[in-house]
């Protein structure tokens, strides 16, 4: 690993603690990831990556800073990206997929709180992010009420900007969020001291569209019967994705999607005939949260697809590039949002005809509807999830899981039984 | 050359069961024995007794099931409890469609079988209440035997624990017992919640019709069958080979090896 300590120790962060992170994830890369056999060679680019997580982006990040150039820290798929990249402004992913972080972020908020914003939180207390130290700013949005909370936590000592997101999906919704989109366009332009005009705006939604079509290039190859890749290659791409240059991201999936239609073409599988498929749904998977696609991926199945906000929702549906005006183009950008799925939303029918329609498309042999600790609202979304599945005649099961390893034997066990259940 | 015997064993957290089926699937053997600290030693010692007592050749299949499954080194397939249970109460109790309730040491599983094959499954989640350890826990509290426990139960008028949680209906029982309520009536109300446990896991499944068939360390406990069958409404059936039904289960997939 190149030394980045310097790096490191001028972003202000905790050293010793890190250290402490940077010695356990190779290991669960190791035994993830390195394990797997005939991975697509193209992987390669994602194994760097991960290899020096918090190194090589958080160095580029640096550097254009030095150039001027602001970096904006997200925590969710709400975010227009298009509106930042048209201020020149950077996008990053911010960490909180690790139990590492978790004693942390519990030493400020309530035990009953998700994981994910319990390692959010103790990741930035803590110091052991880079990317949280980097981020001249960071946004927020309304998805939830636990997110919610914690931004008043996170926002104490570095600008916080927080996107109103509706609760419904009536047409004023819509209305009231482009208005949303228009109102961050000011702030970013604000804080990045660059115009957000037609022109950028229409070149950074081209951008970011032919991102989304490169990551569904990958995602599609996964409908084969002839599986290219595995599900953990799969979300490590989409992971990463997060904190990656656009550009270059759409690069690399393209560069891997060459590869897996070329290996569809030969018939390589990364498993063997039958083994059944899974479509997983729920919350999000943030990087380094590999515990589910390893359990179900050791226990004779594949995941071909994942309906979640680092799966399906990040990258379908693309933004219309037509407009003239900035204000058609905040409505086309609205438009594209407000059609994800969240189950923040009520009613929230379109997640379930989107895991009906995927489950077909994917050609899923059963669903795995996985929920983190204390999300009450993809908690409760359960029950009609399986009740829609199970009158399409789609197996499902139901599971609820933080990042402690305590529960894999359970879950091994339940998920172990639902194969067998599968293979009949 | 189709195998000898087919044998199947059963880690669970708090005992081994092995099941021996000859060619016929008859069974010709079975041992209960605690699990201990070491799985792995615990079956070593199963096979060894099975080669003397049983007079096993090389010519037999194992899978082994439960918990400690993976740490049956000489099983030749591994399969989940969930599965073996529902096999060896659909043999058992030979039926093709039933719903099994398995309440074991640590887990409790609510099964439904339809033609044979398992359709759904419910398992609890990490907390052990409505399992056999909060039977012992409980029993421990009120100085008893969990089966003393069962028994003193029956003796018992209706009270209520609300927590769902063990260590918070440990705290329930000891304010109980700070009120000076009878022990049978704690022994009732201990008894009942992990019925009513039980069935809060099956409420959002669609149960088979019939009845329920118990499967697993409490089917020798008659309170604990008939507070189930108040829970649900339902007859509730068991038998004293419950106890091996996994082990039965597993011994059968050996066989089809």
């Amino acid at each position: 690993m190149a030394d980045y300590v310097k790096m490191w120790e001028n972003l202000g962060m905790d050293l010793e603690s890190h250290d402490m992170l940077c010695q356990v994830l190779p290991v669960a890369v190791g035994d993830v990831f390195m394990t797997q056999e005939n991975r697509p060679k193209a992987m390669d680019f994602w194994d760097l990556v991960i290899s020096e997580v918090h190194g090589i982006r958080p160095a580029e990040l640096i550097e254009e800073q030095k150039k001027g150039r602001k970096v904006f820290g997200t925590f969710c798929v709400f975010v227009p990206d298009e509106v930042i990249i048209a201020a020149n402004g950077i996008v990053t992913g911010l960490c909180g997929g690790s139990q590492f972080w978790v004693p942390g972020g519990e030493a400020v908020l309530p035990k009953n709180t998700c994981p994910l914003i319990k390692a959010s939180v103790g990741a930035r207390l803590g110091r052991t992010c880079p990317f949280f130290r980097i981020a001249d700013v960071y946004v927020g949005e309304t998805t939830c009420d636990g997110k919610k909370k914690a931004y008043e936590i996170l926002g104490q000592d570095v600008p916080m900007y927080i996107m109103d997101v509706p609760q419904m999906k009536r047409p004023k919704d819509i209305v009231k969020w482009k208005e949303e989109i228009a109102d961050f366009a000011q702030k970013v332009e604000e804080i990045t001291g660059n115009k957000v005009s037609v022109e950028k705006l229409k070149e950074a939604i081209r951008i970011v569209n032919e991102k989304r079509k490169a990551m569904k290039r990958v995602y599609e190859a996964r409908k084969s019967e002839c599986l290219p890749i595995s599900g953990r290659d799969a979300l490590l791409m989409t992971q990463i994705s997060f904190f990656d240059d656009p550009e270059r991201c759409a690069q690399m999936c393209n560069r891997l999607a060459d590869e897996l239609e070329q290996r569809i073409k030969d018939g390589v599988s990364v498993v063997p005939a039958g083994t059944k498929r899974i479509l997983l749904t729920g919350t999000p998977l943030a990087v380094p949260n590999w515990k589910l696609h390893n359990i179900i991926e050791t226990s004779g199945a594949a995941v071909v697809c994942e309906e979640m906000c680092t799966g399906t929702r990040y990258f379908e549906n693309l933004v219309d590039e037509s407009g003239e005006t900035l204000d058609d183009l905040y409505m086309a950008l609205s438009e594209r949002y407000m059609k994800n799925n969240c189950a923040c939303f009520t009613p929230n029918p379109g997640r379930i005809e989107d895991i009906i329609r995927l489950a077909k498309e994917y050609k899923a042999d059963g669903v795995i509807d996985c929920s983190l600790k204390f999300c009450g609202l993809y908690d409760i979304e359960k029950k009609s999830v399986a009740e829609a599945l199970k009158k399409e005649g789609i197996p499902v099961l139901s599971l609820e899981t933080d990042y402690e390893d305590s529960d894999a034997g359970q879950l091994r066990t339940r998920i172990e039984a639902f194969v067998e259940m599968l293979n009949g | 050359m189709s195998v000898e015997y087919g044998v199947g064993i059963d880690i669970g957290s708090t005992c081994a069961k092995t099941v021996v089926l000859d060619g016929n699937g008859d069974p010709v053997w079975q041992d209960l024995r605690p699990t201990g600290w070491s799985s792995v030693e615990t079956a070593q010692a199963i096979r060894l007794e099975l080669r003397e007592k049983v007079k096993i050749g090389e010519n037999v299949h194992f899978v082994a099931t439960g918990y400690g499954r993976v740490s049956v080194p000489f099983a030749d397939k591994t399969v989940t409890e969930i599965s073996c249970h529902a096999r060896g109460a659909a043999a058992l109790f030979k039926t093709d469609h039933l719903n099994v309730i398995d309440i074991g040491g640590q887990d409790t599983k609510v099964i439904i079988i339809v033609n044979g094959a398992v359709s759904d499954f419910a398992m609890n989640d990490k907390c052990s209440a409505g399992t056999g350890r909060f039977l012992e826990v409980m029993a421990n509290t009120l100085s008893v035997t969990p089966a003393g426990l069962c028994t003193m139960a029956e003796q018992g008028a209706e009270t209520r624990i609300s927590s769902l949680c063990t260590v918070f209906a440990e705290s329930e029982v000891i304010n109980l017992i700070g009120r000076g309520t009878p022990r049978e009536n704690i022994a009732w109300a201990v008894v009942d919640s992990i019925a009513q446990k039980v069935k809060t896991q099956a409420g959002k499944m669609t149960l088979e019709a019939g009845p329920l068939y118990l499967t697993g360390g409490l089917c020798d406990f008659p309170f604990v069958c008939e507070r189930l069958g108040k829970a649900f409404n339902r007859e509730v059936r068991t038998a004293p080979e419950a106890r091996f039904a996994g082990a039965f289960g597993a011994a059968l997939y050996a066989l089809a090896l």
